[in-house]
């Protein structure tokens, strides 16, 4: 029986947790580790029950003469798909929530805890799974190598997906860190710290037997984000646990110190998991995908290198005017501005690789998925340093202006060329020769366009009217607004909030319908998005 | 542009460019969180702070489970409206004994660093079963749940015990009578002596009004009422504070 290392693998761990589960010191962790026990015994039943012999389509077979690792980019691909509908669905509810509480169903469905599920389910879980599962596609073909090891990268993939898991069932049951996007407790950090480490050693091990003499610039970016990860991931989650059989475990900095490292960990969450991971991807697919090559090879030298130096400077701009000291603040204000200039050298650099090609903006919805995510890569890395600025900050920040900002990064720039890259790998990893619709790509497209615009645009009129309601004063120097009053106001903000996002929704949906048909092999009968030239006589 | 020819160098190590990727990231991190731990002005010493008691250390650990912190923020910035809706702007060293930390980053609903003694305890435990009943505009979710839920006081040794390894100065003494004092604490009628010798100015009450048990609720308004009350604002002198 093949995978018989794997089956003994998952039903040791299944026991283990099953154990843990048993000696648990409290409910949470107990009941937490019945889940996990469910799932790795899930998991040794399927592989039990896979057939001996997969059965792969012809077609997969011909587009994989070089010898490449793709079948975990191949789960990899509908699993991106699949956790973008999930965490965009539930970002859908709670922003439902908020416009009619009457939607929160304690305990386990209250604001408090859906809402990590819903950041954690858009970074870590679309996002990171994006990463991965790119990054095992781009780094192969631009070595010219197979992964390092099958073994090792089944691990990484797998692994990660049960760290998602635990840490989404985690946050639903109530086992959390309280600290943003870095909430999952001691024992899921433990066990992504293993699967980083090794996904480390994977990619590194990768580019090390490459058959090309340079390492592509795309992999300078992956690698980068995967090593600052680890350290960032490590340092921020150092915590003592009341107990090593409980769920609980107390931080080990507290106060000033735990805010900045909390920041630090933040923000560079934003500047390299969400930002240097995906300039990676589009530093593979946009070139590949628009048949050019990079526009600058200096350009990306230089912002390369100035993008991870001045990046990690920048946390404590989330914390301007609190108890941390101002000279931190000063600090981490000035380099947020200076890093305005690596953005958008990234920026640049992937807008003019289009040049000479801007007809395809007109012939191919991928490519115009690609720009418009570059574009709003652009938009909100010049609006982040505005933020930053502490005048500014005064009103935008504890505002919905944040949340608008974050938005229009993780939905224009991350959701849209993680979009376009798995548009660009499923026809080539499952060997068709095109897509189920080009059309509904074209539909995914504007319903996402139109989504992001409204969803900012609104977080841009609710959160400056927050911030101005809040310190308004009347002529005899008296606050005009209570709270109450301010959130009150916010409502149709919120409803036309939850309005764009579905919108957003709605365009995954179409792409999910269209990959999976595109998967089985079926070509939608359709007119071409644009009509062959035909030559107009003169009059 | 020699210096970018010889680029060319990391592009074919990859453990070099590995390494010079990590030190360039490291240096921003160590310029501004490493002074932090040794700047004596980081935190400057104000009297009144303590640690948490039992009690509002559980309740504050039900405010980290419910996830309070992603709509209340904690930190009152030193702005004329601020100080004025919320109270004095907020000081590093009321948060010194916070592991996590809750400054939060986003106001859904107010600030909460110094919500201690604004409302009364019936307030809050009706405002936390519905919040929609006394702030008609509010969008809070309902927190009944709580009043239902025994807290399990047995637990809070271990908590102690986790919080003095990381620095909170809990005594043996404190550690040893840390259910007692839990229990002290939420009931009227124990003996509280020992935990108002331990614990500064620390509020005696059955703030869920419920005196058959000791419930999450008791811990979690026992937690809101004493924030941001440990530090006497009418005694204390800003400009010695100054940094």
């Amino acid at each position: 029986m093949r995978n018989v290392g794997w089956i003994i693998g998952l039903a040791a761990g299944a026991f283990v947790a099953l154990l843990l589960s048993a000696f648990g010191q409290d409910s949470l962790f107990r009941i937490h580790m019945g889940l996990v026990t469910a799932v790795l015994a899930l998991g040794a039943v399927i592989l039990m029950r896979l057939p001996q012999v997969a059965r792969v389509p012809a077609g997969v077979i011909e587009s994989n003469k070089q010898g490449y690792f793709d079948d975990p980019i191949r789960i990899g691909s509908v699993l991106i798909v699949f956790w973008g509908a999930v965490g965009m669905l539930v970002g859908v509810i709670i922003a439902l929530q908020l416009a009619f509480p009457d939607l929160n169903f304690g305990p386990w469905l209250n604001f408090g805890r859906l809402r990590p599920l819903h950041t954690s389910g858009v970074i870590f879980a679309f996002g990171g799974t994006a990463l991965i599962t790119t990054s095992f596609y781009v780094v192969q073909r631009t070595s010219r190598a197979r992964l390092l090891s099958d073994g090792l990268a089944w691990f990484v993939f797998w692994g990660y997906q049960l760290s998602l898991f635990m840490a989404a069932s985690g946050y639903l049951l109530g086992i959390t860190q309280g600290k943003e996007y870095a909430e999952p407790e001691w024992y899921t950090d433990l066990w992504l710290t293993i699967v980083w480490v090794a996904y480390l050693i994977l990619f590194l091990g990768t580019i090390i037997k490459r058959k090309e003499p340079h390492i592509y610039v795309a992999n300078w970016f992956y690698l980068a984000m995967i090593v600052t990860v680890a350290l960032l991931h490590v340092v921020n989650n150092i915590s003592m646990p009341v107990s090593f059989l409980g769920s609980k475990s107390y931080s080990l900095f507290s106060g000033v110190q735990d805010a900045l490292t909390q920041w630090w960990y933040g923000h560079n969450a934003v500047g390299f998991f969400l930002t240097a991971g995906f300039l990676g991807m589009m530093y593979y697919f946009m070139p590949k995908q628009a048949e050019r090559p990079v526009y600058s090879y200096r350009l990306s030298i230089i912002h390369f290198w100035a993008l991870i130096f001045l990046y990690i400077w920048a946390g404590p701009h989330h914390l301007h005017y609190t108890a941390l000291p101002d000279w931190a603040q000063t600090l981490g204000m000035v380099f947020s501005i200076m890093l305005w200039m690596p953005s958008w050298g990234g920026m640049i650099n992937g807008l003019m690789t289009l040049r000479g090609a801007w007809d395809k903006m007109r012939t191919d919805p991928i490519i115009r998925m690609m720009v418009i995510a570059v574009a709003f890569y652009g938009m909100s890395t010049f609006e982040g340093p505005v933020m930053s600025i502490k005048s500014v900050n005064g009103l935008s920040h504890y505002t919905d202006w944040t949340i608008g900002h974050v938005h229009s990064g993780a939905l224009g720039w991350v959701g849209m060329i993680s979009f376009a890259a798995v548009y660009f790998m499923v026809p080539r990893l499952w060997g068709r020769r095109q897509l189920y619709s080009l059309r509904m790509v074209n539909w995914h497209f504007w319903l996402a366009t139109i989504g992001i615009v409204i969803y900012a645009a609104v977080m841009w009129v609710s959160g400056i009217t927050q911030g101005l309601m809040w310190r308004e004063y009347d002529s005899q120097g008296f606050l005009v607004y209570s709270f109450a009053e301010s959130v009150a106001a916010l409502h149709p903000y919120y409803v036309a909030r939850a309005l764009g996002g579905a919108l957003y929704l709605s365009g995954v949906i179409v792409m999910a319908v269209n990959i999976w048909l595109t998967i089985a092999g079926k070509v939608r009968s359709e007119r071409p998005l644009v009509a062959p030239a035909t030559v107009q006589p003169a009059e | 542009m020699g210096l970018l020819e010889k680029h060319g160098v990391i592009e074919r190590n990859a453990t070099l460019l590995l390494t010079l990727s990590l030190v360039v990231v490291c240096i921003g991190g160590i310029v501004e969180i490493a002074p932090l731990f040794y700047f004596q002005n980081t935190i400057e010493k104000v009297a009144g702070i303590r640690p948490y008691t039992p009690l509002e250390l559980a309740g504050r650990n039900i405010y980290v489970r419910e996830g309070c912190y992603v709509c209340h923020s904690q930190m009152v910035r030193p702005f004329r409206d601020e100080t004025e809706r919320y109270g004095h702007y907020s000081l590093a060293a009321e948060s010194m004994y916070d592991h996590p930390f809750q400054w939060g980053s986003k106001r859904t609903g107010p600030d909460l660093a110094r919500v201690g003694g604004r409302y009364s305890d019936v307030w809050h435990v009706e405002h936390l079963r519905h919040p929609q009943a006394l702030v008609p505009e509010s969008i809070m979710p309902r927190y009944g749940f709580l009043a239902d839920t025994e807290l399990d006081s047995s637990a809070i040794v271990g908590d102690l015990k986790a919080n003095a390894i990381v620095g909170v100065p809990y005594t043996e003494d404190a550690i040893k009578n840390a259910q007692a004092d839990l229990l002290a604490q939420a009931t009227l009628d124990g003996d509280s002596t020992g935990l108002k010798e331990r614990y500064v100015n620390a509020r005696v009450a059955d703030y869920d009004g419920n005196p058959a048990k000791v419930t999450e609720m008791d811990a979690l308004v026992a937690y809101l009422q004493m924030l941001g009350t440990l530090v006497d604002f009418t005694t204390y002198d800003a400009k010695a504070n100054y940094r």
